[in-house]
């Protein structure tokens, strides 16, 4: 059929008409990552529209963003301070992630395993400002996935259902990060390559685009 | 083409050969012995919704006659008799078992590139599995929700198992995705990435193509299923309100407040429309191959059967308000859903033509599975013809909620994906034993199952015509009910426990055959596709020699013009008479 139809030089034709394999310098491992994540996106995309469906449906006033997540620096309330120090957290430890799926090509695991523990601890940062927005927002303001003082109940619920889901795949994220740095470092890769690196950022990569969705729709809308 | 490119990975693909009882049968990486583990979970909880439907039918035949059956426990047989057979059964035969089996073997590959991964899934299935069940052993029993599960209903008291079954269902859904997901980034990644030499995509085997877009739509639609559980177990927790408005509830003003029971259908439902053709793909190949396999011809219209399986596969995520016609939507949605609806009825029926058009003519043997592959495509047909009915808005209000919509999604996605199953079953149960099943058994098994199967679902749309209500525990003193009715649902109650005590004879069978059965020897059907030209039978733990088969041909060389035999083997190379003639494919 490609020759009939002109279209044998395109490569997405060839791959896709090719024998064993159609991504062919693709490691199954990251093959099936990917198509995990593609399962995953749907998820966060479920969570995230129903967030903004409830937003509509629900007859109380939204609170507003700029206030409750606001933090106060010299006595003055900073809108998102926290939110954007997070923000800026997570997208930094995509760029070490980033230098350390280099390095792994490279063969330098020493560094290629440092920079990703340096990811973990980025991550981990970010997951214990979580934790201090949460108690914040729970000890300080009384908000609670059933109710706040401010406004619609959808509120807190959407927020610690979304952001809790989202910080769960960061934990997760952090544990991946941990065990393969460990494993690069004591040289298993050294035989079968260093793939699994660049597997391990896909997920990361993941996790903070996920972020920016969530940052977007929830902070800033 | 490149036949004799380089297989990087699976030719050499570490496996874990077990060395104890508890490796081989129980934690076992094999991905024919976690098919043969899916299969008989699957089989056994089936059997557990079988007799579920039993006990309906009983009261639906016979009211009030029966002391256990109160109204409660009538919504819990709906309930977990729709769920079991939807997700439990279908979907964890035709993907974890009919995956994992055909998948491999039918690709050239060794194993699942994950096979460790596999072994988990099938864990956690059963895991599922026992929570789901853990239900009858909780106070207040499973939940009465309905399968389909609506909030606000679903968590209110006076639905049954309101305090626990309806947590143990929707952490059991949660479970059985997490299980699913990890077989299906297998079965896609095997299908996409360790196919053997000279398997191309178009020249897979079309029960592979099915499944590969089944596997696709459970990893995108199964999503949206997961999300709504861990909603609505936050809502009956810990009182979130995702999807409960303010409810007055027995005189009492509930907490709940703002939320969107709408929410929570267009989500079951963006699952639960994928979930149909999730069931309907993999059958939809299997008795492709079991048709042409069968009869001894070549499956019409090939390029097309795959094209038809992509397409139905995209549309399905773009109908499932379909579902909801009567939920109040805006009437431009409805017209919209119709629309998609009615078109995905053009790559159903090029399948269903296609499967007439192989048989035409054909040389038909009337085996077992050729029986049941037939008995499929005429259910199918009938299942399918009552869609156009209900597809349509002005036509789905009045038939909404009535037997007709039971008897056309019985006939379409439950019965139909059944008879396939039952036709696999005795097409594979020889690869996989070495031992055919018994032929007068299969026969008895065949002719009562789909006999019975029309005299249970027949009636049924004529009672939805006359305005049966499904899901009432008894029509009671209505006005509207016509003396007929009674008189029908006694005979669809006979029918239908006689049907399922005759599944006892297929268990039977399944069990006689593996100690009594006459050996099948290496491929019984003489059949083309790779499972039947594996060195040992049943395959052995990496299936095939040192060296993996190389694939010169599709899978349909069925009576070939000029050949001393009626197939031709997918591993054997081209002759020089058919590159003269120009067959390249």
């Amino acid at each position: 059929m490609a020759e009939a139809t002109g279209l044998r030089n395109l490569q997405l034709v060839n791959d896709w008409a090719d024998d064993v394999a159609v991504f062919r310098a693709v490691p199954w491992g990251k093959a099936m990552m990917w198509i995990f994540l593609l399962s995953d996106t749907f998820i966060f995309t479920c969570f995230l529209t129903s967030y903004m469906t409830v937003r509509m449906t629900t007859a109380e006033p939204w609170p507003n963003p700029s206030e409750v997540f606001a933090l106060e620096a010299f006595g003055v309330p900073v809108p998102l301070l926290l939110i954007a120090i997070m923000t800026f957290i997570l997208i930094t430890s995509s760029g070490t992630m980033a230098m350390a799926v280099n390095m792994g090509y490279r063969r330098k695991r020493v560094p290629a395993a440092l920079l990703m523990l340096v990811t973990a601890v980025f991550g981990a940062m970010f997951v214990g400002m979580q934790m201090f927005e949460w108690t914040k927002l729970i000890v300080d303001e009384g908000v609670r996935p059933w109710g706040n003082p401010m406004g619609a109940a959808q509120f807190g619920a959407s927020f610690f259902m979304i952001t809790g889901f989202h910080g769960l795949h960061v934990s997760a994220g952090v544990v991946y990060l941990i065990i393969v740095a460990v494993r690069v470092w004591r040289g298993r890769y050294e035989e079968k390559g260093y793939d699994i690196i660049e597997i391990t950022g896909l997920y990361w990569h993941f996790v903070d685009l996920v972020w920016v969705f969530i940052f977007a729709f929830f902070y800033l809308w | 083409m490149a036949v004799e490119a380089q297989i990087p990975y699976q030719e050499a693909m570490e496996l874990h050969d077990p060395h104890s009882w508890i490796t081989k049968y129980w934690f076992s990486q094999d991905h024919k012995v976690i098919a043969i583990q899916y299969g008989i979970t699957a089989i056994g909880v089936g059997l557990v919704a079988l007799v579920l439907s039993g006990m309906m039918r009983l009261q639906l035949g016979f009211p009030d006659q029966f002391d256990f059956i109160d109204p409660e426990a009538y919504y819990q047989f709906i309930t977990m008799h729709g769920m079991i057979m939807v997700i439990y059964l279908l979907t964890a035969l035709l993907l974890g078992g009919f995956g994992n089996l055909l998948v491999p073997l039918m690709c050239g590959a060794r194993d699942m590139v994950f096979p460790y991964v596999n072994m988990i899934s099938y864990h956690v299935y059963f895991l599922s599995v026992i929570i789901l069940l853990a239900s009858y052993f909780v106070p207040g029993g499973p939940t009465g929700a309905g399968w389909t599960l609506y909030p606000p209903q679903a968590i209110l008291t006076g639905t049954p198992g309101v305090d626990w079954g309806i947590l143990l269902m929707l952490g059991s859904l949660a479970v059985f995705i997490v299980a699913f997901t990890m077989g299906g980034l297998n079965y896609v990644t095997t299908i996409l990435q360790a196919r053997t030499r000279g398997m191309t995509l178009m020249r897979m085997p079309l029960s592979v193509w099915g499944i590969f877009m089944a596997t696709v739509l459970g990893l995108l639609a199964f999503p949206a299923l997961f999300v709504s559980a861990i909603m609505m177990i936050l809502d009956k927790t810990i009182g979130t309100s995702f999807f409960m408005p303010a409810v007055v509830s027995i005189g009492d003003s509930l907490d709940y407040s703002g939320g969107s029971p709408l929410l929570f259908q267009h989500l079951f439902w963006f699952f639960g429309h994928p979930e149909v053709y999730i069931v309907a793909l993999p059958a939809f190949g299997i008795v492709s191959d079991l048709i042409s396999t069968h009869a001894r011809k070549n499956i019409f219209g090939y390029r097309m059967m795959v094209w038809a399986i992509v397409a139905i596969g995209v549309l399905s995520f773009v109908v499932w308000a379909h579902h909801m016609y009567v939920s109040g939507m805006h009437p431009w949605f409805g017209f919209f859903f119709a629309t998609t609806t009615l078109i995905i009825a053009v790559p159903t029926a090029i399948k269903v033509y296609n499967w007439t058009l192989t048989l035409w003519r054909a040389n038909i043997h009337l085996t077992v599975p050729m029986l049941f592959a037939i008995a499929f495509v005429i259910t199918f047909v009938m299942g399918g013809i009552t869609g156009l009915f209900l597809g349509n808005v002005i036509v789905d209000v009045p038939l909404s909620d009535t037997y007709f919509v039971v008897a056309h999604f019985h006939m379409v996605m439950g019965v139909s994906p059944i008879l396939v199953i039952f036709g696999a079953i005795y097409h594979w149960y020889p690869k996989m034993t070495g031992k055919m099943l018994n032929d007068t058994l299969g026969h008895i098994h065949f002719w009562v199952t789909f006999l019975g199967t029309y005299i249970i679902y027949y009636p049924m749309h004529y009672l939805g015509f006359v305005g049966v209500p499904r899901r009432y525990f008894a029509n009671g003193e209505m006005a509207i009910i016509d003396e007929s009715v009674i008189m029908l649902n006694q005979t669809i109650t006979i029918a239908a426990l006689i049907v399922g005590v005759f599944q006892i004879v297929f268990i039977w069978n399944l069990i006689y055959s593996y100690f009594k059965g006459r050996d099948a020897g290496p491929n019984p059907w003489k059949a083309t596709s790779l499972e039947w030209q594996t060195p040992e039978t049943p395959p052995r733990h990496g299936n095939w020699a040192e060296k993996l088969p190389t694939v010169y041909r599709w899978a349909y060389d069925y009576s070939v013009p000029g050949m001393k035999d009626d197939f031709i083997p997918q591993t054997e190379p081209r002759t020089a008479e058919e590159t003269a003639a120009g067959r390249t494919e």
